[in-house]
């Protein structure tokens, strides 16, 4: 029988890990992500779990004790946010290229400076071209699913390619709230066992990982790369399909809240779609057609899907809780560019919100729907809730 | 050695099987070739030995060692060979004198 916790976010990704039972943790503790790692560790300690956990001296051997772990066939996990990302990244990239299933919960925090330890998303967007498969998660549950669905999908053979589950700073991994846990079992049965196709400790069958490839075959690789990109994006919906047999809770690429018949919609990613339903509920009770699409995968990012929600409609705003100096901001710009090609564009409008950490209130939201609705949006401008001028 | 398209070769640079290199001919970079003059040979395998790529083949004739062909697939022109050998029977040659 599943269970209903009310513990934190970091505690229900760790009971989520604790229930994958992977053969190697190796993580570095950095703020916020730094609970996933204690909680696990208390798992390790009390023998509740057979990983081999590897406490390292930074992100960077993390990251490259992980990617040796998963190369020798063990099922491995990490955890990190922020700037240990960012110190891992040039192994983030290598992880990808060398197409090791590895799982990585990151508890998305603004990537300074001025330093900064509050939630934004700067940190998964700075690796969004690295090759991993990016899931952002709202709240609670959704972080526990989406780690139990990350091991699933990346270990599929037309895949194997790491991924990211990306949940809230603080709000999500230190804010406390119910989520429905499943029965160990159960989890133990939907993730499989582990059977690498190459594995260095196959000394039968000796293997090389990490050779030079030069102008001969890099294209090549990365190509293939592409390749199980899209292979990623054809297994989602089985995968979804097969959570909800043993969860009941049925995913998709994109949440779609009360858009059917919506004129007007927000387009915004994790815990802050939170309260962009509520001001949608605010705004439907006086009238207004409104409604929400959070993506749920960045990566592969779903511009069919984009494509058949937004295609007629008369407004779209974009949230994004990064920026991307110069240029459009991350997720406005991908969404920008899925509508070139549909029958009837809306108009568009970009927001910037919730920078290191600033909280965003319903009145925040509300304020980008009213431009929406008095059809006061500029496709080529970029705003800004809650800065002051 | 052929290359391959993308469909056609392992995933993520795993290379699946021991000593592949041995069909990577580093011979190509080559401009000078060593050629033998074999009337001043004496067979002595000099440089045979002092070979860095093991490009220089030696077979046994009775209980003498003696030097084989220069296998060209392997040889970078380094010229450690005419350098070592102690009657000079090995001369370097440009490779524009081969087209």
């Amino acid at each position: 029988m599943p269970v209903k916790l009310t513990v934190t976010g970091a505690a229900a990704v760790a009971h989520a890990m604790r229930q994958i039972n992977p053969d190697v943790v190796a993580a570095y503790p950095i703020t916020p992500q730094t609970p996933i790692v204690e909680y696990y560790a208390g798992f390790v300690s009390d023998g509740i779990v057979d990983t081999v956990m590897v406490p390292v001296e930074s992100e960077h051997s993390a990251m490259s004790a992980v990617v040796g772990s998963a190369a020798s066939g063990a099922r491995t996990m990490t955890a990190t946010a922020a700037n240990g990302l960012a110190l891992m990244s040039e192994i983030v990239y290598i992880a990808a290229s060398y197409r090791l299933p590895i799982v990585m919960p990151i508890v998305n925090r603004a990537l300074s400076g001025p330093i900064n330890i509050h939630c934004d998303h700067s940190d998964a967007m700075m690796v969004r071209d690295s090759g991993w498969i990016q899931f952002f998660t709202e709240n609670h549950q959704e972080a526990y699913d989406f780690t139990i669905m990350a091991t699933k999908l990346a270990e599929k053979e037309n895949v194997l390619l790491p991924v990211m589950v990306n949940l809230d700073g603080f709000i999500t991994s230190h804010g406390v709230e119910s989520f429905e846990m499943l029965d160990d079992e159960v989890v133990r049965e939907f993730v499989g066992s582990w059977n690498p196709k190459y594995s260095l400790l196959n000394t039968k069958n000796p293997v090389t990982f990490g050779p030079l490839d030069l102008f001969d075959y890099y294209f090549e690789h990365h190509r293939q790369q592409e390749e199980a990109m899209k292979n990623a994006y054809k297994e989602l919906p089985g995968v979804f399909e097969e959570f909800e047999k043993i969860s009941g809770r049925r995913y998709d690429f994109l949440d779609l809240y009360k858009v059917d018949d919506a004129d007007y919609i927000m387009i915004v990613m994790n815990s802050t779609a939170s309260t962009a339903k509520y001001v949608v509920d605010q705004l439907r009770e006086e009238g207004h057609k409104v409604g929400l699409v959070k993506p749920q995968v960045f990566t592969p990012f779903p511009k069919k899907q984009f494509q058949q929600v937004l295609n007629g409609r008369k407004g779209v705003v974009v949230l994004d809780r990064a920026m991307s100096f110069g240029k459009e901001a991350p997720l406005y710009s991908l969404v920008k560019s899925s509508l070139y090609e549909v029958a009837s564009r809306p108009s568009l409008g970009s927001y910037i919100y919730g920078l290191g950490g600033r909280d965003t209130t319903p009145e925040m939201i509300r304020e980008a729907f009213e431009d929406a609705l008095q059809g006061n949006l500029s496709t080529d401008e970029q705003r800004y809730l809650g800065l002051r001028e | 050695m052929k290359v391959k398209g993308w469909k056609d070769i392992p995933i993520g640079g795993v290379i699946d099987k021991p000593a592949t290199a041995r069909e990577y001919k580093t011979g190509e970079w080559r401009i000078q070739r060593p050629i033998v003059d074999e009337e001043k040979c004496t067979n002595c395998m000099q440089c045979w030995l002092f070979c860095p790529d093991m490009a220089i083949d030696g077979r046994l004739d009775g209980k003498k060692m003696k030097l084989g062909e220069v296998n060209l697939d392997y040889c970078k022109g380094c010229g450690v060979c005419a350098a070592v050998c102690p009657v000079d029977a090995i001369e370097m040659k440009s490779e524009s004198e081969f087209i």
